[in-house]
């Protein structure tokens, strides 16, 4: 394994770590848009709740995957943001609505009281921007994964629908929208569980039940998009989709992901809270790993591999070295933020209010 | 409008729009955990509302800062990927480094913001210690990221390919002490004012009111002593351009002409067809001795290179000579409250005081804003001083006047709801009596009652 290799893996270490965070704050919107029932104010604070504290520190993530990307795979960066300019331009809207919508809804209020009709109205922007930015992030993925990314487009001159439009306005590419939204949704589910414990939230256990329907709901879901994806990957992503079943590392890898899923729904079906959450963590992530791998050793197919877009030596060891500070830093920093808002037994109530 | 000017527009206003976050992200914090600390060594509730609102304020900036900033990230790829290409591996690790720095940021402004119950009242100011200081370190690396496109180092051109890169010496450029320096300066002044200006307002209309004295107080300790140091730092940056960047002080001066013991030119308009400015004022000998510190010293004109490699002189000269004039009045007031203050006078009853501070409240901002049309549109047509042309860095995407238009019309919303959303918050000036009897026994001796210390 080159350094090289390594500031990959640990990119991809990033994205993980943004899927399963800020993946959920985007699922957690998706669950704000579609609350109903008898108790659907209850479930949209509970999920304000929830991401509040955490969104920004969870967005970070996507900066720092992308900054380490430029910093050590300048090309590959370059050819991404001049052909997927368009998906990536949306994405950024997304994102750009859905944060200050979020704040703009809890923060603008006049005395604090998100009942507020005008309110209410970022609570809407808030919660359709979390709906269509993981679609459009999922299939910027998915344009990658089908490897349609040629240097030789972006030359000027090249036809522009065939250059920035077909790579990533398919059906494999929204196919692979579709699902991250979904995972992102089911993500935010079951650790919704974990926050509508009555135990720890105050709440009755309906509102948990409400969450715990939806996660099986979504996991269920989740089987039928994945599904479809590796179908449609025929045509669009042919290399990924045989690595992702001749490698001889696909099918233990299915066996782990498909065992880590049934046991995030039997778990759910149990109500057993924080094994769900583990299991739905691992099983996310194993599909993030199993694409990662399925690319490997390219960064961008068909030609740009790990080793053609590394940076020079010297800013590999750098990046690696501001690496291990940066994380000295930030880990325990990280785990004090998640100790303090999302910890088994909370501090004691200390401050002034 | 061409595809190049389509991509510089965004990315100026992009960058317009994310500094003013930026800006105020750095030295919002600062403020709020004075009025915290304040609190908790002096027990006035005053103390604990200015803290409680002033987060509220950061809450909102913070997050429209984050997500600009991270459309910013973007854009770098999204408009100029043959600029990211070449300098990614160059330039990249002080923006991994902010990468970092804004995580920390990002976490402590979480626990600050909804910690208020959750964790002991020392730690939560240490918190909010952490939001200021990495918001400092933010801004900082950033700056030093954009001071390598103004001096480049740390490699060597081989057939327009980066070799021998040394990202170490690539942050160490010769620019980035100067504009690290002048930019966090900036920040704590531009915002320090701009929250001593609309309290000072307020003040005009109801001197008594506690609420405004003590958020004026802590707005000045803020921004008084960054504006005096300001044009020191001016001085460090002018004379930094002159030897590196000498076309970029040529057009914000607007000499044309190579020339001894050169004049400072104030104010005027830079005919370029005629190559002279008309309706300015001249300083003989002044710009040679503020630039080299000596009168006699030879400044290079626009005319050492060629017409068509010039910035947009009149552009860089009017936002220069408009940061300038802001700047000395910021500091002149700056030294007005320094001196009051020291006579321990009451500064709430100085109306004269009141209302030149009530009317800096954008000044701050408007300097910031020029100082980088200095910095940016000094450079061109160049991205990367004298190695890289911003025309050759250009996505080679067409139509990029829609996302240009997209994005303009996104932030300009943005800033509408921003400004709204403030607007309410100010209007809610508390008025408690209790405070008002409280804290208003003027000249009682009473330590910090309204003076400015």
């Amino acid at each position: 394994m080159t350094l090289a290799d390594v500031l990959a893996v640990i990119i991809f270490v990033a994205l993980n770590a943004y899927a399963l965070l800020g993946g959920a704050d985007f699922g957690g919107g998706v669950w704000d848009l579609f609350a109903s029932g008898p108790r659907k104010e209850r479930q949209r604070e509970l999920i304000a709740e929830a991401i509040g504290p955490v969104w920004e520190a969870n967005h970070v993530w996507l900066i720092l995957a992308l900054v380490l990307l430029f910093t050590c795979f300048p090309p590959a960066f370059a050819r991404l943001g001049t052909l997927l300019h368009i998906p990536l331009s949306l994405v950024l809207i997304g994102i750009v609505l859905r944060g200050s919508a979020f704040t703009f809804w809890r923060y603008g209020g006049s005395g604090g009281s998100h009942a507020d009709l005008a309110q209410r109205r970022w609570g809407v922007v808030f919660a359709v921007a979390s709906l269509i930015t993981p679609l459009l992030l999922g299939t910027t993925a998915g344009a990658i994964a089908s490897g349609g990314l040629p240097s030789g487009g972006a030359m000027k001159g090249e036809a522009f629908y065939p250059t920035y439009v077909a790579p990533w306005l398919n059906l494999f590419a929204l196919s692979v929208g579709v699902f991250a939204l979904v995972a992102f949704a089911f993500l935010a589910a079951v650790y919704l569980t974990l926050e509508a414990d009555p135990a720890e939230s105050g709440e009755g256990g309906e509102l948990q039940e409400d969450f715990r329907l939806r996660a099986l709901a979504s996991g269920v879901a989740l089987f039928v998009v994945a599904a479809s994806a590796l179908v449609l990957s025929r045509g669009r992503a042919p290399l990924v989709r045989d690595a992702l079943i001749f490698a001889s590392w696909a099918v233990p890898l299915h066996v782990v992901t498909g065992a880590a899923a049934l046991a995030a729904l039997i778990a759910l079906w149990f109500r057993r809270w924080r094994l769900a959450r583990v299991a739905a963590g691992v099983q996310v992530s194993l599909i993030l790993w199993g694409w990662a791998l399925s690319q490997k050793p390219y960064i961008l197919r068909p030609d740009l591999t790990i080793a053609d877009a590394t940076a020079p030596p010297a800013t590999l060891r750098l990046a690696l070295a501001a690496l291990a500070v940066g994380a000295v830093v930030l880990l325990p920093s990280l785990f004090y933020l998640f100790r303090v808002f999302k910890g088994r037994d909370q501090a004691p109530l200390v401050g002034p209010r | 409008m061409s595809d190049l000017l389509a991509a510089r527009s965004q990315m100026g206003i992009s960058l317009a729009f994310h500094i003013v976050f930026a800006v105020i992200g750095i030295a919002m914090p600062v403020m709020m955990v004075v009025a915290e600390r304040r609190w908790q060594v002096t027990g006035h509730a005053v103390y604990l509302e200015l803290a409680k609102r002033w987060a509220r304020g950061t809450a909102i900036l913070f997050a429209v800062g984050a997500v600009s900033g991270t459309v910013l990230s973007f854009e770098l790829g999204l408009l100029w990927p043959g600029f990211m290409d070449f300098a990614g591996a160059i330039i990249g690790m002080p923006f991994s480094l902010e990468g970092f720095a804004f995580f920390t940021e990002a976490i402590f402004l979480g626990v600050y913001l909804y910690g208020w119950e959750r964790i002991s009242s020392r730690a939560h100011l240490w918190a909010g210690v952490a939001v200021a200081l990495s918001g400092a370190a933010s801004g900082i690396f950033v700056v030093i990221a954009n001071a390598w496109m103004n001096a480049p180092a740390g490699f060597e051109l081989v057939n327009g390919r980066a070799v021998n890169v040394d990202p170490i010496a690539a942050m160490g450029n010769a620019a980035a002490l100067s504009q690290t320096i002048h930019m966090t300066l900036a920040a704590y002044a531009a915002t320090g004012f701009a929250v001593a200006g609309i309290h000072a307002f307020l003040l005009l209309k109801d001197p008594a009111n506690a609420f405004h004295r003590r958020a004026l107080e802590i707005a000045l300790i803020v921004a008084a002593p960054a504006a005096v140091l300001q044009p020191l730092s001016g001085d460090l940056a002018a004379r930094h351009i002159a030897v590196h960047q000498p076309v970029k002080l040529a057009a914000a001066e607007a000499v044309f002409r190579t020339q001894a013991g050169a004049p400072l030119t104030l104010g005027g308009w830079p005919d370029v067809e005629a190559r002279e400015t008309r309706f300015a004022v001249e300083i003989p000998y002044a710009l040679s001795l503020l630039a080299f510190h000596d009168p006699h010293a030879v400044v290079k004109g626009l005319d050492a290179i060629p017409p068509e490699d010039w910035p947009n002189v009149r552009a860089v000269h009017l936002s220069f000579q408009l940061m300038v004039a802001l700047g000395t009045y910021l500091a002149l007031v700056s030294l007005w409250v320094g001196w009051l203050g020291w006579r321990r006078r009451e500064l709430a009853h100085n109306r004269w005081l009141m209302r030149a501070i009530a009317l800096a409240t954008p000044m701050g901002f408007i300097a910031v804003e020029a100082g980088w049309m200095v910095t940016e549109l000094g450079r061109q047509p160049w991205v990367i001083y004298g190695v890289l042309r911003t025309a050759d860095a250009v996505t080679p995407m067409p139509g990029l006047v829609v996302p240009f238009v997209t994005f303009t019309l996104l932030y300009c919303f943005l800033g509408v709801i921003v400004a709204w959303l403030l607007y309410r918050q100010i209007l809610r000036s508390p008025t408690v009596p209790e405070w008002r009897g409280f804290y208003m026994r003027s000249g009682s001796g009473e330590r910090g009652a309204g003076s400015g210390t």
